[in-house]
């Protein structure tokens, strides 16, 4: 696999039997030897650990030295409130463009002198760039190269981290803080994209082997790769970039309207300003066109990304696709998610896929698909 | 034990063919998740679409590997798809198919020549 990146953990992953994949650049384990069905079923029952080191990790200080001021900068890229997010916690957001679309979404963290931002691996370069030229007057731009970025996740992360720095313990959902590892300042939130409680550690590449393998050497923790993670994240009801949005979605179609604060709605002391924004902010007042949702497959058959979904067994225009598809490990059945118009987008209606030219029913639903059990 | 360039075991019982997955197809596919049997009594041809395997990673079809009719399905499959993994050589076949004449099976790999197949 060549002109592929490897994470620091490279070796650590073929020591532990890894299948790797080339993924957005790099070289990543898609399953270990418990295989992605068990991998999936460990991390709900107990602590999963995650490379995901090709994230980008990228921080923006104020030159100003005023924080806000970076914080106000990043709000003209992005739909959420960065003045409103209190020092050490984190939250959710995406870049959007100026036809309302998703560049990418992301992580944003107070670290009280400046943010930290997590971007998927394959925007990464893409979103540097888009910082770089609207963000340079009033930021420095430090692209984080020389830490690994690792995910625990599952009922028992806690009991593990804790056993290395018991300070993890007392963070809860969404906080962001220091914690030493190994003697090195390691950026720890309590976060993670399975719908479990978690962390993500920013730990310095030197010492990150050390610090995975003192975590896999616990009982409850075993390696979990991207086939794993994907379906968890698909039962957890979110989105992953470049499948359920893209630069043709927008934050209110793709759902994620929770994470547009009313300070950035219209009447909001911050309203609009960002890219996008007259769209946003009139799907946010008059609904969008269609609607990203749960759907739940009848029958044992996955609706696979692409699956185009109808309202009839027969006949008519198709109302929407599926855009992630799998088995859901953990619910027992075969799960999806994807676009349908509006008119189609209630909890329960019944809709159609089309799986092998034969029309298979399925009813939209809630998501999450599993209850999330964050510690708030 | 007879097997196919696409991975299928074939067995003869009763003058029926016994048609499955190998341990090493099994093991590529990953965890199955779903199976789509065909009815019985379905003529086929060789080289037919006739069983789809759903796993966590992707579709696959196994497809007939001769001409004949299907007599039987696994319909333990239905429910328990993940017999395929844990059994693929018994418990994880998928049909039984009836055939004209049991010596076009003589063209198939024995278990020497599919061990080479796959490395």
């Amino acid at each position: 696999m060549a002109d592929l990146k490897r994470t620091v953990f490279f070796d650590l992953h073929n020591e532990l039997g890894a299948k790797m994949v080339p993924f957005a650049g790099w070289e990543m384990p898609v399953q270990y030897g418990l295989g992605v069905l068990k991998e999936h079923l460990h991390t709900r029952a107990a602590a999963g650990l995650f490379d995901v080191s090709h994230m980008g990790q990228v921080v923006l200080r104020p030159r100003s030295g005023d924080l806000a001021d970076a914080a106000a900068a990043l709000e003209t890229l992005v739909p959420v409130s960065v003045l409103g997010l209190q020092e050490g916690r984190q939250r959710y957001a995406m870049f959007t463009n100026e036809a309302g679309g998703i560049l990418d979404d992301l992580m944003v963290a107070n670290r009280g002198d400046h943010l930290l931002l997590v971007v998927n691996a394959a925007c990464k370069e893409a979103d540097i760039a888009h910082m770089r030229a609207h963000l340079s007057d009033s930021c420095e731009i430090e692209v984080i190269e020389e830490r690994a970025l690792i995910a625990l996740q599952g009922p028992k992360a806690e009991a593990a981290l804790s056993r290395l720095n018991p300070y993890a313990a007392g963070m809860r959902f969404m906080d962001s803080a220091n914690l030493g590892f190994f003697g090195e300042e390691c950026w720890v939130s309590r976060s993670g994209y399975t719908g479990e409680d978690g962390y993500e550690v920013s730990v310095p590449n030197g010492k990150a082997v050390d610090l995975a393998r003192a975590l896999l050497e616990m009982d409850e923790v075993e390696a979990i790769g991207l086939g794993a993670r994907d379906s968890l994240r698909l039962e957890a009801g979110l989105c992953l970039y470049g499948h359920d949005i893209d630069e043709t979605t927008s934050p209110v179609e793709a759902a994620l309207d929770w994470a547009i604060q009313k300070v950035r709605r219209k009447g909001g002391a911050r309203a609009g300003g960002f890219p996008g924004a007259a769209r946003i902010l009139d799907e946010l007042e008059n609904g969008p066109t269609r609607r990203r949702v749960g759907i739940l497959p009848e029958g044992r058959a996955p609706m696979r990304e692409g699956t185009v979904l109808y309202a009839a067994p027969e006949g008519g225009e198709a109302i929407g696709a599926v855009t992630s598809g799998a088995y859901g490990p953990s619910i027992e059945r075969p799960m999806a998610m994807g676009y349908v118009g509006t008119e189609h987008a209630l909890d329960g209606t019944q809709v159609f896929g089309e799986v092998r030219g034969k029309r298979l029913p399925a009813r939209v639903s809630p998501l999450p698909f599993r209850p999330s059990t964050y510690k708030r | 034990m007879k097997y196919t360039e696409e991975h299928e075991w074939l067995r003869v019982e009763d003058d029926l063919v016994v048609v499955g997955i190998t341990e090493h197809a099994s093991e590529q596919l990953g965890d199955v998740v779903f199976v789509e049997l065909p009815e019985p009594g379905t003529t086929v041809s060789r080289g037919d679409e006739v069983v789809v395997i759903e796993s966590v990673k992707a579709a696959s079809d196994i497809l007939a590997p001769l001409d004949g009719e299907i007599v039987e399905v696994n319909e333990v499959l239905a429910d328990d798809p993940g017999k395929v993994n844990e059994a693929p050589l018994d418990d994880g076949w998928f049909f039984k198919m009836k055939v004209e004449d049991l010596s076009a099976l003589d063209g198939f790999m024995d278990e020497a020549a599919y061990k080479d197949f796959i490395g």
